[in-house]
């Protein structure tokens, strides 16, 4: 008989003696067991022996398709991955010593927050802005604040990670024009725009534009930068947000895939070669609680989305089909409840990230379901990826839980699961018809409703919040954004409006509106010589509103 | 049919997080409450008016971006402006406890932070709703 | 009280008129009351039902007309059914949120109502709410609900004109043809007029239509492309609601409506008071358990037994 065949009978004595005899005294916990995903968990799982064939074709080797076990061969026995702590808050200058501290302290890579305002095309001093301004991260209005932002920091030798997505253009426009400023040439530039407008409308609020005209200043941005600045990720096509609305992580994933399935067709049909600026998409997702399935979750969408460049998009260089990918620690698994519990849900989640291949990462704060992060929060947080990659040993080697018979099976579920989306959401005519009829928010909807539940009845534990509660939880430290901020801007924006050349802006922005009606035009110049005379952001996204016209939510529960 | 309990969820500002304003409404629902459900990015101004117009009973507001200080009383301002005094405001988000007496003291009755069950919120409205009625 | 009321929402002031309307989705005691004394100040809006299945777009495409009837001056309200749920009696009412750019235009009043079983079925508060929405001097009020159900072709027998918005790919455009719902639209609306098969809703529709009153020009009911993110085909819409409207009061088929519309509304108003006083006489509310009995252990029969207690009525009615 065969290897499985032994292995099932052998079961089924084990089940019948072994087995028995302990679940008559200790019966199981609970009838049904499941991820954190509702996928469900068998009490045990056995070697599945594979072919040759079936080996290399579902695994394969590390930094070779399908790049199941990882997109590069030697993975963190080369490199640790980027430790990356997004940050920024209040004002440019206060910032940039958060981003000074952290490159100090062993960060090697910087990630601007920007505050609401700024990822809406607000300035500081728009109506629209009232008591927003520097709250979630850094306001941003013009060239000038991106200089105080990186005052000595020097831009070829520091790779950033923006978080800006409806926006992107402006403030790449503004990193290129302060790194001419610093001498220093864009193909020298090596960082990241979010730049996913899709996800956006799905799960985290940020649009300006409607869907094409947005699809389209992304497609700008790709070909412009495949030329001018190729070291650049132009875009982090992100499952954290979707994560963090309340999905599963199959749907995290599917929704993600088919957020990049989407945007590679968009650039495929505005002419660019999709080898030309495949290698430059980066992905962006969550490091959750439940530590196999994450595992198992990352690993899968390595696997999906080789078959989905190499197949459907044909593309043929190796690196257009490698997912590499940044991660972040869950925010909405922090409690506010005892707070230092959260350290440890961090470390978990590190290691999530950790064992399933992220190529950078940030580690959220203790103190997050409170406010912003404080300086010791901050440091904490680091140090947690500082630990596992230099102390916990899971680094020396790669895909370490490869071969283990539950994350091989809980990894081909989801592949299945998610391949599933992908054939749904096709069938609907893509991500953008099937965002526009509901369906995609109605599903996320319906797993947070379903999770919250959950927690609320006691099923789901939450430690701290629905059980090992403590009656008075002692004060916390917490962050105190400057109220004056709102002024301090307004400021600095009315000398920026007297001090520069107004008729070198005013034109500059006729040009840009006249580019912006011609679909075929890449705007990435206009832009750029908007940023150049110091026009401020809202005066740029304003003329582009008037041109595309403003996105309104119109799906609900 | 008798009165039933109306109750706004809204977000000020221009936080876009809706995750949990969108629980709270479709809870509020299954509990026998009509909710209506203006989405995100409200203007403090649009929130008062439709409060008004649908002649609501409650108004919970949402907020993650750490706004809420300026925002919340705005909204309660406005509602007193419009002569809708009657009306009684809540709020949950990211809100530190020590904002809380500095929002109550501005006209907003309850906070109900991050990790509080549902049926707090539900218990809330079952005590006040006596008080919220003309 | 009242009559403040009453004079507060013929000026217009917002809070009142969303008072009036509590009134009377609450049954209050003095909505009654309150409805005849502002009963002199109706006649004046224009009442348009827009209806149509989930999807089509409708809150959309009604925030544009909103736009277009403001632009002209005019004054604007909506009221936005959506059902109630039957087993928690709660709604989430989201319409609105569409048509929230209008919420601080001081000349536009959007009231979110839930369908709750009414007595009268939703038609009864909703007419009622519409009068005080007249009263307080809107010059056009629309109604929106989904249309898909018995209750909303309901509502759309209280409003002057009621504008169907179909959309391409739906997958149900012809069980929509079929299903009756054709029947209460007068103008056809083809939203989502950027898809493909638009063009071919479009036909499918107008030979319905053509097969419904084949020679019959004046009966025409004219079918309008549009789309409400794009914001075209928007303007042609507005004229040609205005348009229909003429027609239909130079032909009296206004007017035939209105006084159809009044006399349904007099006929639900008599037969839920003559229940509602029959039952509280006879003490239904009680008794109703043991009649029932009663019928089971075939003691007497159900025609039977109303007979006897409808007789016990009109004696009643004859001796006082």
């Amino acid at each position: 008989m065969t290897v499985k065949e032994f292995l099932g009978q052998y079961k089924k004595k084990w089940e019948e003696s072994t087995l028995k005899k302990v679940l008559h005294r200790f019966p199981e916990r609970k009838n049904q067991f499941t991820t954190n995903s509702w996928l469900p968990v068998d009490r045990l799982y056995l070697p599945r022996p594979t072919s040759e064939e079936e080996y290399l074709q579902h695994l394969g080797f590390p930094g070779e398709y399908p790049f199941t076990r990882g997109v590069q061969p030697t993975m963190y026995r080369g490199r640790f991955w980027t430790m990356r702590q997004y940050a920024g808050f209040g004002t440019a200058e206060e910032s940039n010593k958060r981003y000074k501290y952290l490159l100090s302290q062993g960060q090697t890579g910087l990630s601007v927050a920007f505050d609401l305002p700024t990822q809406i095309g607000y300035d500081s001093d728009d109506p629209h802005s009232a008591g927003e301004v520097g709250k979630v991260g850094v306001a941003i209005d013009s060239l000038q604040d991106m200089e105080t932002l990186f005052e000595g920091i020097p831009l070829d030798r520091v790779s950033t990670s923006m978080t800006i997505n409806a926006p992107a253009a402006i403030l790449l426009a503004f990193y290129i024009a302060l790194a001419e400023k610093q001498g220093v040439s864009p193909d020298k530039l090596r960082g990241t725009i979010q730049n996913d407008i899709l996800k956006e409308y799905i799960a985290r609020g940020t649009y300006i534009f409607p869907p094409k005209p947005s699809l389209r200043l992304i497609t700008n941005i790709f070909e412009y930068c495949s030329q001018e600045v190729p070291n650049w990720n132009t875009i982090s096509i992100s499952g954290y947000h979707i994560r963090e609305a309340g999905s599963t992580a199959v749907q995290e994933i599917a929704f993600t895939l088919a957020d990049g399935i989407e945007y590679v067709q968009a650039a495929i049909n505005a002419g660019l070669d999709v080898d030309r600026f495949a290698g430059r998409l980066s992905f962006f997702f969550n490091a959750h609680n439940d530590l196999l399935e994450e595992i198992a979750k990352f690993r899968a969408a390595r696997r999906i989305w080789a078959k989905i460049m190499k197949e459907r998009f044909g593309a043929r260089k190796e690196r257009s089909w490698m997912l590499r990918f940044h991660t972040q620690t869950g925010g909405s698994t922090l409690t506010a409840q005892q707070p230092d519990n959260n350290i440890v849900r961090v470390t978990i989640q590190t290691l999530a990230a950790v064992l399933g291949g992220t190529q950078s990462l940030h580690t959220n704060s203790r103190d997050e379901a409170l406010g912003l992060p404080t300086e010791n929060s901050v440091r904490i947080a680091l140090r947690t990826q500082q630990i596992v990659a230099y102390e916990s040993g899971v680094t020396n080697t790669v895909d370490p839980l490869a071969g283990s018979y539950y994350i091989e099976r809980l990894t081909d579920t989801i592949e299945g699961e998610v391949w599933q989306y992908l054939n749904k959401i096709d069938a609907m005519g893509g991500m953008v018809a099937a965002i526009e009829k509901g369906y995609v928010q109605k599903e996320i909807q319906d797993s947070a409703y379903r999770y919250q539940k959950e927690v609320e009845e006691g099923e789901r534990v939450v430690v701290g919040v629905n059980k090992f509660t403590i009656e008075n939880e002692p004060p916390k430290e917490i962050l105190r954004v400057n109220p004056e901020l709102q002024k301090i801007q307004s400021e600095k924006l009315k000398k920026l409006r007297r001090n520069r050349d107004n008729e070198k802006v005013r034109q500059a922005l006729q040009a840009l509106h006249r580019a912006a009606t011609d679909e075929s035009v890449n705007l990435m110049p206009f832009i750029l010589d908007a940023a150049r005379a110091y026009a401020t952001l809202g005066e740029i996204s304003d003329v582009l509103r008037e041109v595309f016209g403003e996105y309104r939510e119109s799906i609900v529960l | 049919m008798g009165k039933k309990i109306r109750i706004l969820i809204a977000k000020p500002g221009l936080d876009g997080h809706d995750r949990g304003a969108k629980y709270v409404a479709r809870a509020l629902k299954e509990a026998g409450y009509e909710v209506i459900y203006t989405g995100i990015r409200q203007s403090p101004e649009a929130i008062a008016k439709t409060a008004v117009q649908e002649d609501v009973d409650f108004v919970g507001l949402s907020l993650l971006s750490g706004a809420h200080n300026e925002l919340f009383p705005e909204v309660v301002r406005l509602l007193r402006q419009q002569g809708a005094d009657n009306i009684i405001v809540f709020g949950g988000g990211v809100i530190p406890q020590e904002d809380i007496p500095y929002l109550n003291e501005q006209g907003v009755e309850a906070i109900f932070t991050p990790g509080t069950p549902i049926q707090k919120v539900i218990e809330f409205i079952e005590l006040n709703k006596e008080r919220a009625q003309h | 009280m009242i009559e403040a009321l009453v004079k507060n929402i013929v000026r217009g002031e917002i809070r009142s008129i969303a008072r009036g309307i509590s009134w009377v989705e609450n049954e209050t005691a003095q909505k009654e009351t309150l409805i005849d004394r502002l009963f002199e100040y109706t006649g004046k809006a224009i009442v348009v039902g827009i209806t149509g299945p989930p999807g089509s777009g409708k809150s959309s495409l009604l925030d544009r007309l909103i736009e277009r009837e403001r632009k002209q001056k005019k004054k604007v309200a909506v009221l936005a059914i959506d059902p109630t749920s039957p087993f928690t009696g709660g709604a989430i009412l989201g319409d609105r949120l569409r048509m929230q750019k209008h919420a601080t235009d001081p000349n536009v009043f959007i009231r979110s109502m839930a369908s709750r079983g009414h007595l009268g079925g939703v038609s009864g508060a909703t007419a009622d709410a519409v009068k005080v929405l007249d009263a307080a001097g809107f010059d056009i009020i629309f109604i929106e609900t989904i249309g898909v159900g018995q209750t909303e072709i309901e509502v759309m027998n209280i409003v002057d004109l009621v504008l169907l918005v179909l959309v391409p790919g739906l997958g149900d455009e012809i069980q929509a043809l079929k299903a009756g719902v054709m029947e209460i639209g007068d103008i056809f609306v083809v939203n989502k007029s950027d898809r493909a098969d638009a063009d071919r809703l479009k036909a499918e529709i107008e030979y319905v239509l053509h097969l419904k009153a084949p020679n019959d020009q004046a009966e025409q009911n004219p079918v309008f492309m549009t789309s409400a993110t794009e914001n075209t085909g928007i303007d042609e819409l507005e004229e040609g609601i205005f348009e229909f409207l003429k027609k239909m009061e130079n032909s009296g088929r206004l007017q035939q409506r209105r006084r159809r519309r009044l006399t349904q509304e007099l006929r639900k108003i008599f037969t839920a008071k003559v229940e509602a006083y029959v039952h509280e006489f006879l003490q239904t509310g009680q008794k109703l358990n043991h009649w029932i009995d009663q019928i089971i252990q075939k003691e007497t029969a159900p025609y039977q037994l109303v007979n006897k207690k409808v007789n016990q009525v009109l004696k009643e009615l004859q001796n006082t």
